[in-house]
């Protein structure tokens, strides 16, 4: 069974500052780690591999400073861990990545593909989805258990907000995992021995075929229009007061009618 | 101190410290509390690969090449007890019940108990100890009498740790009480074997989440192949080399006990505050934090030293590994209990981890030879060195 994992490098989140001028993430400054839904789905392509047999191969679309992030999947045990790395790729939105990891998948060669069910940092939820309609597979969204698995299918539970699903779908497929599907190991002393002398494989656009009017910023269809930071005014508190709690709701009846909350 | 660890020492020390943080320190005081055995920990120890780090590539170990890998050993045993001197003594115990098999198995038997050992499917146990055979081994009463393609075991034995829990036990019996300990031999007895069984677990002062158990042996078959080495009267070499060679493991948790309790009455010192000030400003406390340090760094000097000692092939060690196992563990006795009076009345509490810390490690003081046993060892070995010199 080939087993594909994509994973993102996000900015160290317990370790970020925003910028209080532009109101964005001052991502220099933070460090970088494995969007950490994403060790969930590492975890669990080593699980589907060490039932099914087969090999599990980990690809994350970046810069080369993402190697390091590659290197620790290796310390955990999976096969190859590989670069998608390219000029032309730069700046691409979740519709121009999901299309790049798309055709990555493509050229590794799936029958599952796993994510973590968003990123950290931008959150929008979308790449594994949207990979997914690239490749014209289904795919299964927050999946917090395999219950059961075989080389033509496979049944998932999803958490949803008011119970599960337990749904069932034919391979290949694309998960999205949440961190209740299991606790991702530490990276082996073998695996760590074999992650210092590994040297991840990087893929340019031309390798994995893709087309150049399809990815990079030209092609991003998503324009972020403002960002800004939530304030809360403080220290504006007005204590209305009377002699009972009759007279203090009929203060706060007439305060309230004033500004037009309630007619 | 720089000690440059090698490369793979490193990660075997980076390896060692995150499991122990993530996956032990979380469980430590319940585990303690309750007693339990931590399953849990030895399938990551396992997964994690420090299950055979002194067992040769060979047998499924990663011991480096030429070397015994004592030093990988006491790297990872030093960093899970600065967390739980209990927890990590399941990694270090079955190091004990397997060295008999390093030093004195033949192939056949390496090859069919290493791998699962080092694997960590399967823990081992080092039976010598009885109730009136302690530091005097050569007085043990368990036997073992052949008969026809096996041996008959019948005796107990006390205080074994991973007792119950390991599959593989390296158990020492009589087998011709005439000869003294010349008549004793070590045999390889698995768990389920009948007329094999085990004791009350023990309540201990101290390391609680490891099982300390008798072994009692009624009547025992045992298959004549599990004689160790496949030849009688080699058991008291066997246990001899076995404890000179685990003596450098248990001075290393001692070590990572000593350096644990270091570490948080460093940090509690520098919380603590007191007459309107932190306590790592009073002379007193600092001289307290500064004796402490120079024990622990002396003690880890000779500690290091006796492993790459035993791993670069040394044929007589004793001396060295006695010291080692003496100095470590009266170290980590006086550190922790240093911790605790830095601690103050926290010290004291159960909520804190350096009461703990102290009751973990009297042991170190005891087992495996008591620190008296060591100093006898270093002396007749001085005595005997000075007079060979003449």
């Amino acid at each position: 069974m080939k087993i594909v994992v994509c994973i993102k490098q996000v900015p160290d989140t317990t370790n970020i500052k925003i910028d209080p001028e532009t109101g964005t993430l001052k991502r220099e400054s933070a460090g970088t780690v494995m969007n950490p839904f994403d060790m969930y789905a590492v975890e669990e392509g080593l699980r589907i591999k060490e039932k099914m047999g087969g090999t599990v191969t980990v690809i994350t679309m970046g810069p080369a400073m993402a190697k390091e992030m590659l290197k620790s999947t290796i310390g955990m045990g999976v096969d190859e861990a590989v670069l998608l790395s390219d000029r032309l790729l730069a700046g691409s939105d979740t519709w121009a990545t999901s299309y790049a990891l798309a055709k990555a998948c493509e050229k590794a060669g799936y029958d599952i593909i796993l994510f973590g069910k968003q990123a950290v940092d931008g959150d929008t939820a979308q790449v594994g989805p949207s990979t997914a309609q690239y490749l014209n597979i289904p795919s299964l969204t927050w999946v917090k258990k395999v219950r059961e698995i075989s080389d033509r299918d496979i049944t998932v539970e999803r958490m949803m907000e008011d119970g599960v699903d337990v749904v069932k779908s034919s391979l290949p497929v694309a998960l999205t995992v949440v961190k209740e599907i299991n606790e991702p190991r530490l990276e082996s002393l073998k695996g760590k021995m074999r992650a210092k002398k590994y040297d991840p494989p990087i893929w340019t656009l031309a390798d994995i075929n893709g087309d150049p009017n399809m990815v990079g910023v030209k092609n991003s269809p998503t324009r972020v229009a403002k960002s800004w930071n939530a304030v809360r005014e403080a220290g504006k508190a007005e204590m209305i007061d009377g002699p009972d709690a009759a007279a203090k709701a009929d203060v706060l009846f007439s305060r309230l009618k004033g500004l037009g909350i309630i007619k | 101190m720089n000690y440059f660890l090698s490369e793979e020492e490193e990660m075997i020390v980076e390896t060692s410290r995150e499991l122990a943080l993530k996956k032990i320190k979380p469980v430590r005081e319940h585990y303690d509390a309750e007693g339990i055995f931590p399953w849990d920990i030895v399938k990551e120890m396992s997964d994690a690969g420090l299950m055979g780090l002194y067992i040769p590539q060979e047998y499924g170990g990663m011991a480096p090449e030429g070397k015994r890998g004592i030093m990988s050993m006491v790297l990872c045993v030093e960093e899970l007890s600065k967390i739980c001197g209990g927890i990590s003594l399941a990694m270090a115990a079955s190091a004990l019940g397997t060295f008999p098999m390093l030093i004195g198995g033949t192939d056949a038997q390496k090859k069919k108990y290493l791998p699962d050992i080092a694997s960590g499917k399967k823990l081992a146990a080092f039976g010598l100890t009885e109730a009136n055979a302690g530091s005097d081994a050569g007085s043990m009463r368990t036997t073992a009498v052949k008969k026809g393609d096996k041996y008959i075991l019948n005796g107990t034995k006390q205080w074994i740790t991973n007792g119950s829990m390991a599959e593989t036990y390296t158990v020492f019996a009589m087998t011709d009480k005439s000869k003294g300990t010349r008549g004793c031999s070590c045999f390889i007895v698995e768990k389920g074997t009948p007329g094999f069984s085990f004791g009350k677990k023990e309540n201990k002062m101290g390391i609680r989440a490891s099982a300390t158990t008798e072994l009692i042996f009624q009547d025992c078959e045992v298959p004549a192949e599990n004689l160790m080495g496949g030849k009688e009267g080699l058991g008291f070499i066997h246990a001899v080399g076995t404890l000179n060679m685990s003596r450098p493991g248990v001075a290393s948790q001692a070590l990572g006990i000593a350096a644990g309790a270091l570490d948080e009455a460093v940090a509690y010192t520098r919380q603590r505050e007191q007459f309107g000030t932190k306590i790592s400003s009073f002379q007193a406390v600092q001289h307290m934090l500064a004796n402490m340090a120079v024990e622990v760094e002396a003690a880890r000097g000779l500690v290091y030293n006796v492993a790459r000692m035993v791993d670069a092939g040394a044929a007589d060690f004793a001396k060295e590994s006695a010291m080692a196992k003496y100095y470590a563990s009266e170290v980590a006795m006086r550190t922790t209990t240093n911790a605790v009076q830095i601690f103050g009345g926290y010290g004291y509490m159960k909520e804190y981890p350096v009461e703990k810390m102290m009751r973990d490690a009297k042991i170190t003081q005891i087992y495996e030879g008591t620190s008296q046993i060591q100093l006898n060892e270093i002396a007749a070995k001085l005595i005997k060195e000075s007079a060979k010199k003449k």
